[in-house]
């Protein structure tokens, strides 16, 4: 990773990414919270490129950004009586706290680990990643599509309405 | 500053960290669920730095690891919003702090 232009892309991804997720947590309106969600996917996707992995960046926008993101936001216009507060639980405090002394202890461990690196950026491409997924980890991946099947249906099982149910009986 | 190894973790660190707070603090439900899904974020990018900058013989493997964190995230997704909605439904709330059925 050498040049300008990489180096600009990190900083401005960082500061990107970082503000919106940050937005995530301070901003009051739950719907300018999913916004900023959003803004975060983004962000991570373009990292996602910066660290050479171009399949994924586009995984990363057509997962996140169109399904999971579209998601979320159809979950909180479904709950209209729930109110769009964004607002904390009495724990914040020590929630806040903990992620702080997470954050000191990684951010100690990073600085005090001497990481073995390499120069130059491996070569992979799609080809190698398709390759990995049916060859040496054929196994995950097949269990993969039987919990998306099993997720499909669980979802659609615990939104179904009581009349629908009721239906169900009966026939 | 050309941006190495460290500079990424820093990243993935603190927007896990973040997303900890958010999946900790958040009185409403899928709020907290958006904090789940920065964490996952988060532990994607560090999956990929490791396997874009460190010494290894298959350096593909990361890649492969973040694509079935996307895909259990996604299934994660699915459910996580249908207990919301389906809380909703029946108690007309997704306070966290009042979904308090099983207590005694």
């Amino acid at each position: 990773m050498h040049g300008f232009g990489p180096s600009l892309a990190f900083w401005v991804l960082a500061i990107l990414t970082l503000v919106s997720a940050g937005g995530v947590m301070m901003v009051r309106n739950l719907l300018h919270a999913v916004l900023f969600l959003i803004v975060t996917f983004l962000g991570v996707a373009g990292f996602f490129v910066l660290l050479s992995a171009e399949f994924l960046a586009m995984a990363q926008i057509v997962i996140y950004v169109g399904a999971i993101a579209v998601l979320v936001l159809f979950a909180v216009l479904l709950t209209p009586r729930a109110g769009r507060d964004n607002g904390e639980t009495r724990w914040a405090g020590p929630a806040v706290l903990l992620s702080v002394a997470l954050l000191a202890v990684m951010l100690f461990v990073i600085k005090d680990t001497h990481w073995s690196t390499v120069v130059e950026s491996p070569e992979l491409t799609v080809a190698d990643l398709g390759r990995a997924l049916l060859n040496r980890w054929v196994l995950p991946f097949e269990i993969a599509s039987v919990l998306l099947t099993a997720a499909l249906i669980g979802a659609i099982m615990l939104v179904r309405s009581p009349e629908e149910e009721a239906e169900d009986a009966l026939a | 500053m050309t941006p190495g190894i460290e500079h990424f973790l820093i990243v993935g660190a603190l927007l896990f960290c973040i997303g900890l707070a958010v999946a900790l603090s958040k009185r409403n439900a899928i709020g907290v669920l958006m904090g789940v899904e920065l964490m996952l974020n988060a532990v994607n990018i560090t999956l990929l730095t490791f396997s874009r900058f460190s010494v290894s013989e298959r350096p593909i493997t990361g890649q492969t690891f973040a694509v079935f964190v996307i895909t259990v995230a996604a299934a994660e997704a699915a459910v996580a919003l249908a207990l919301a909605v389906s809380v909703y439904r029946n108690r007309e709330t997704v306070d966290v702090d009042q979904m308090d059925l099983l207590k005694s």
